[in-house]
């Protein structure tokens, strides 16, 4: 798309998006180190993605501000109204998903290091598809890609599966040895937390398509979409 | 049984009312305009509702006011235009010959940029049109059409003590109300206003903007403004032009929230000019 007459306008909604990229960044680096710190048992790593939470925390006021300033002074029209309330609630969703991970991170402060290996297998793995599920959300956002949108939507059956799993698994093993039932139920709620990042990862996805089609995803929507295209 | 007959009388009702509020006041049918040999406005069909404000939007020089002056024949004023095509107003076409211009206009108001109150009294500017068109019985009747135009236009408690007053010591804002109440005045269906708050402050333009909002119950409105947010403050439609044509057309929230064709998109999103 062409540039605004206005380039500072232009400037600054790069800027912002720019800014929302690097809270992304950050974001999916405290999946992957939380749950690396409940992997290895590494305290220190879980205190330092609790501190990160901050930087995030920073980075979404600073884009708030920007976004208020935006709406007030260059009062953003058609396409350039749903980047910017698209930007809006993206920095909530990343907002959030920071939250999520220090709560991760807390919890993995209250284990003992000898939780069921296989469960924290699971949350492992849980991890891994949400934080690719997050960046590839991100990346749709970075090109604008509805496509690619849609594909994050259909990731997150996936997710709720494998929590499902996770948690019937944990369950069992809990009912098996009751001394682990403390322990274990913080590797439940990071795995709650796991599924609640992909939610927002979802949220994401689907304000991208918003941004770009300037239609609600709704399953009605994505259909007809996709049928156009096909035929 | 009782049920159903409701049930059809509501839907039927419904229905009626869907279609009075999307009723088509001015329906038209490709219009072209040429000043001399120059074509400023090319093949134009649109459909404008009764009881909304439409709002014309686009480039300066894109023929906004061009097409604006086809509804009410103004056109008909410029020596080297020339109009093309048919405007559907109640069933009849305004430029068929037995259409009396005059009457036409008094059917079909406008309110200019500038405010243009005549050099006369509050009370004559608006007296001036209900009694060249003989819409007054006398006096008192007279009296009556000068106090509810300017209570419709939001005048009234303003300048109730000084009738008498000229119409050019009101302010730029008073002025423009004062040249909406003698649009009033006659009793017209259609309200053309083009670019009625470029001459004004942000408050005076409000207070335009909200009485305009109120109008829209009573007339059909059509306003061109170069101010995109007025465009979507007040109107229900919105039309784009661009290079003498008509590229979008359709409900405002939809042109200001995503919009159609890229150049409408370019245009309200500040990317030319
Ligand atoms: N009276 C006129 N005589 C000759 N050309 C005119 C006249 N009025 C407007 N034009 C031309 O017609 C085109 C449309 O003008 P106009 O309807 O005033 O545009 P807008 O109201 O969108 O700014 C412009 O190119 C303008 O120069
Ligand atoms: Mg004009």
């Amino acid at each position: 798309m062409s540039e605004h007459i206005v380039t500072a306008f232009t400037d600054e909604l790069e800027h912002l998006s720019a800014n929302l990229l690097r809270m992304g960044g950050l974001a999916e680096s405290m999946i992957t180190d939380a749950s690396r710190a409940v992997t290895t048992f590494d305290l220190e790593l879980a205190r330092e993605v609790i501190k990160r939470d901050k930087a995030i925390d920073e980075l979404e006021a600073e884009a708030e501000q920007a976004i208020i300033r935006l709406i007030a002074l260059r009062h953003p029209m058609a396409s350039d109204l749903r980047a910017v309330l698209g930007a809006m609630k993206l920095a909530g969703d990343i907002e959030r998903i920071g939250d999520l991970c220090k709560n991760i991170a807390k919890r993995c402060l209250e284990l003992t290091g000898d939780e069921n290996r296989a469960a924290v297998k699971g949350i492992e793995r849980m991890a891994k598809a949400v934080s690719h599920q997050l960046q590839i959300a991100l990346d749709c956002y970075l090109r604008q890609d509805v496509d690619a949108a849609i594909n994050v939507l259909d990731l997150d059956d996936d997710i709720d599966d494998h929590y499902m799993s996770l948690f019937r698994e944990t369950l069992t093993y809990m009912m098996e040895d009751p001394r682990q039932i403390g322990s274990n139920t913080h590797l439940i709620f990071m795995a709650k937390n796991l599924e609640r990042i992909g939610d927002h990862a979802t949220n994401i996805a689907k304000a991208v398509y918003y941004m770009v089609t300037g239609e609600a995803a709704t399953a009605e929507n994505i259909q007809a979409r996709q049928g156009t295209r096909e035929s | 049984m009782d049920g159903n007959v409701e049930d059809f009388v509501e839907t039927a009702r419904n229905k009626q009312a869907l279609n009075m509020a999307e009723m088509t006041k001015v329906d038209c049918r490709h219009i072209d305009v040429f000043y001399d040999e120059k074509q400023a406005i090319y093949d134009i069909s649109m459909e404008i509702q009764d009881r909304a404000v439409t709002a014309f939007i686009g480039p300066s020089g894109c023929g906004k006011s061009t097409f604006l002056r086809c509804i009410n024949r103004m056109n008909d004023t410029i020596e080297s235009a020339s109009v093309k095509g048919q405007i559907i107003m109640d069933g009849a076409d305004i430029n068929d010959p037995s259409i009396d211009p005059v009457l036409l206009r008094s059917r079909v108001g406008m309110v200019f940029q500038k405010p243009n109150p005549f050099p006369k009294s509050i009370y004559d500017n608006i007296a001036y049109g209900p009694r060249i068109h003989g819409l007054a019985a006398g006096k008192s009747e007279l009296d009556e059409i000068v106090e509810s135009s300017l209570r419709k236009a939001g005048l009234w408690e303003e300048v109730k003590d000084r009738l008498a007053a000229p119409g050019t010591s009101l302010s730029g804002g008073q002025q423009q109300r004062l040249c909406i109440a003698r649009a009033i005045a006659v009793s017209p269906e259609v309200i053309l206003m083009d670019e009625p708050c470029s001459a004004l402050d942000p408050i005076a333009t409000a207070r335009i903007e909200e009485l305009i909002d109120e109008l829209r119950e009573r007339y059909c409105i059509v306003i061109v403004t170069h101010s995109m947010q007025q465009a979507a403050r007040v109107s229900q439609r919105t039309a784009f032009f661009h290079l003498g044509k008509l590229v979008e057309y359709g409900d405002t929230e939809r042109i200001f929230t995503n919009p159609e064709d890229s150049r409408t998109q370019d245009y309200i999103t500040g990317r030319f000019g």
